[in-house]
């Protein structure tokens, strides 16, 4: 019977030498991911907060006030300037001091005194959405608010009254949304590179021909290659999930064990995208760029970022054909939402289909253009 | 087992019509070619011209496009992970791992073999012994110069005890001292009934083969033993002689022997010429003739022509066929 991963021990036991001859390295994929964590979880809140602010007051009585100070009260706006024209508002925003510009007319006060409705102009930038949906937001919100209250009068309590309660990520901290996906897109970086470098080296050295003239069978030299690096990966994961706990106090709420369960088949799939882009480069530069043509659907379909359920229905569909859309799920799953395996199984069975699906094509590619030429 | 040749079991390899293609581009076209056991053969040719293309279809790296290989009587089309369990392999860039010691690099080939513990270790003492690897077995490969770099790679490749090893331009880029030394070491070997295939652009390397081959385009024009190969009519065409003339005046004496009527070639070795004359020419006319215009002649001796007048005069030859064929 042939032995289809023959070769396999060998190839293990060299890889195993090579990652410890050579500890930098692998202290720079160990370190270097956790830097990430700290630059991006720090640095990154998309809670939008303290929008600089322009005020017109072209009234300046005690209702006109009022308004602003309802308007600061809501955390979204800061005031930096009050200006005296149009024309001061206008440049504030163009020259980038302001994101938003509100302008309270003349007669403000006059038209509220006499159950007139009264107009205010809020300029927004919207060079930047994500401010400008808030920024619309918040003034809509305050306005119907400031209305309902005069239209009301004394009545004390509206008719409807909507209570929205945040379920999973009650303070809506950014890092505790942020970093369960981050983790997911630095392991697939770590793991691929590691893997693609290793076999294009061998590629670079010749020494990848010499083990085709052995008896060496191309799963066995795989799987020899992959596995060091799955422990590597594996380990990584572990450091990143207890940074996230302890440095970045975001609560891991579902079970543990399931997670790092879970990440196996993640692995697997980044692994083999680590193969499948060293079929194809020749060099380790070329393994760089093919490997990040890679982490960018990754970063922005995967719904890391962006929603997926937003995105235009050929992008969506394409999201399902991204390892890390399910390891997100996952990660968010079972940190945020306390989900179990009945809940998560389905990603888990994906990724390790998509995993065993490109270990075959690489497998393939393998014989036929690295082999082969 | 071939049972169907029984002349194949005692060639090491024995290949019939071998062609592979590239697209429209014909790399190996029609070679056969025999090499007996315990033989050093030598496969020469410029390069491009099909020589590492040989060894894959030889090792079962490419499939053939047509004709059929028989390694160490076993058919690489079908079995080539059988012939690889007795081939060994070098390459030219002598595939070490250089982050690996000499110990560990002979142990990963070994256990690559799947050699069991107490044959590995008597393996790796042989090798090390025969390579005279003791000193270093703790270095790291990329530490070693070249000839050491060039015993530790042939002593990975035949670690699992192969009977026939290909030798990819073994000397590329190593000192004449380690040079001399690998040369010893096959003729050693090969006493103990080793075949080897050595691909190299030394001529005097190639003189030292049991047997040689050179290919040309993807079509082998030369087969056979070195003195053979000298007796070949497209070298010493009938009615020529080879000569060699020594002169002070080498590069004066060319120019002029070159436009003298009844000489077929020359070229400049040192302090002397070679040249191709029909034997109508007496040696004392052509020293006569070279005298009068002022050329002063040592000597004028018959020679026999070397390996690398055998491939460059077959190489003009093809070349011609090939122009006249395009034309």
């Amino acid at each position: 019977m042939r032995n289809y991963f023959r070769g396999f021990g060998a190839v293990f036991y060299k890889e195993v030498l090579h990652v410890r001859r050579d500890p930098a390295t692998l202290f720079f994929s160990l370190v270097i991911p956790l830097l990430q964590m700290v630059v991006l979880g720090f640095g990154i809140d998309t809670n939008i907060r303290q929008v600089n602010t322009v005020v017109y007051n072209a009234d300046g009585r005690r209702e006109s006030r009022e308004l602003i100070d309802r308007l600061k009260n809501s955390d979204t706006f800061h005031i930096k300037r009050y200006v005296q024209n149009d024309g001061d508002l206008n440049d504030a925003i163009i020259a980038g001091k302001a994101r938003v510009g509100i302008k309270i007319p003349v007669d403000y006060s006059d038209r509220l005194l006499h159950n007139m409705s009264a107009q205010v102009l809020v300029l927004i930038d919207g060079s930047d959405s994500s401010v400008a949906g808030q920024a619309i937001n918040v003034t809509t919100a305050i306005g119907l608010d400031e209305s309902l209250r005069r239209v009301l009068q004394d009545r004390s309590t509206f008719a409807v009254d909507m209570r929205p309660k945040l379920l999973f990520n009650p303070d809506s901290r950014s890092p505790n949304f942020l970093l369960p996906g981050l983790t997911a897109i630095l392991l697939l970086n770590v793991t691929t590179f590691l893997t693609a470098f290793s076999i294009v080296r061998e590629k670079e050295r010749g020494t990848l021909e010499q083990l085709f003239v052995t008896p060496v069978r191309p799963m066995g030299l795989l799987l020899g290659k992959l596995l060091p690096y799955l422990a590597i990966g594996f380990s990584e994961l572990c450091l990143i999930l207890s940074f996230m706990r302890f440095v970045f106090q975001v609560p891991i709420h579902g079970n543990v064990f399931l997670l790092a369960f879970l990440s196996l088949p993640y692995l697997f799939v980044s692994l083999s995208i680590g193969i499948l882009v060293s079929s194809k480069a020749n060099t380790q530069s070329e393994a760089i760029q093919l490997a990040f043509l890679t982490f960018l659907p990754s970063i922005f379909f995967s719904g890391y970022i962006f929603p997926r359920e937003t995105m235009p229905t050929f992008f969506y569909v394409i999201s399902y054909f991204i390892p890390a859309s399910y390891f997100i799920n996952i990660t968010r799953g079972i940190i945020l939402r306390v989900a179990g395996i009945t809940h998560l199984w389905t990603d888990g069975l994906a990724l390790f289909l998509i995993g065993s699906v490109l270990l075959i094509i690489a497998a393939r590619r393998f014989q036929n253009k690295v082999i082969m030429a | 087992m071939a049972t169907s040749a029984p002349t194949l079991a005692n060639a090491a390899i024995s290949a019939q019509n071998m062609v592979r293609r590239f697209g429209h581009f014909t790399a190996v076209n029609d070679v056969s070619f025999r090499v007996e056991k315990g033989e050093i053969f030598g496969f020469l040719g410029p390069n491009g011209s099909g020589k590492t293309t040989v060894i894959k279809m030889l090792t079962g790296l490419l499939p053939l496009s047509g004709g059929s290989a028989y390694v160490e009587g076993l058919d690489v089309r079908t079995d080539s992970e059988a012939v690889r369990e007795r081939i060994g392999y070098m390459s030219q860039n002598f595939s070490l791992y250089y982050d690996l010691t000499v110990e560990e690099n002979l142990k990963f080939y070994g256990r690559i073999y799947s050699l069991e513990p107490a044959r590995l270790k008597r393996r790796m003492d042989e090798i090390v012994q025969l390579n005279g690897l003791a000193p270093y077995l703790n270095r790291l490969a990329s530490q070693l110069s070249g000839g050491w770099k060039q015993r530790l790679a042939l002593g990975c490749a035949m670690l699992h005890e192969p009977t026939l090893l290909f030798l990819d331009e073994p000397t590329a880029g190593i000192d004449p001292v380690a040079r001399r030394q690998l040369w010893d070491l096959l003729f050693e070997l090969s006493g103990h009934g080793i075949t080897f295939f050595v691909t190299t652009h030394y001529m005097d390397e190639a003189e030292r083969c049991s047997h040689v081959a050179y290919i040309y385009y993807g079509r082998l024009i030369a087969d056979g033993t070195p003195n053979s190969l000298r007796e070949l009519p497209d070298v010493q065409p009938p009615g020529t002689l080879r000569v060699e003339i020594i002169t002070p005046e080498v590069t004066r004496a060319l120019r002029f022997a070159r436009h003298l009527p009844g000489i077929r070639g020359a070229t400049i070795f040192g302090q002397s010429i070679h040249a191709l004359i029909e034997d109508r020419f007496n040696l004392d006319d052509l020293r006569q003739q070279l005298l009068k215009n002022g050329i002063t002649v040592t000597e004028i001796r018959p020679l026999t022509p070397s390996l690398e007048d055998v491939f460059v005069e077959l190489t003009y030859k093809h070349q011609a066929l090939l122009e006249g064929a395009r034309a």
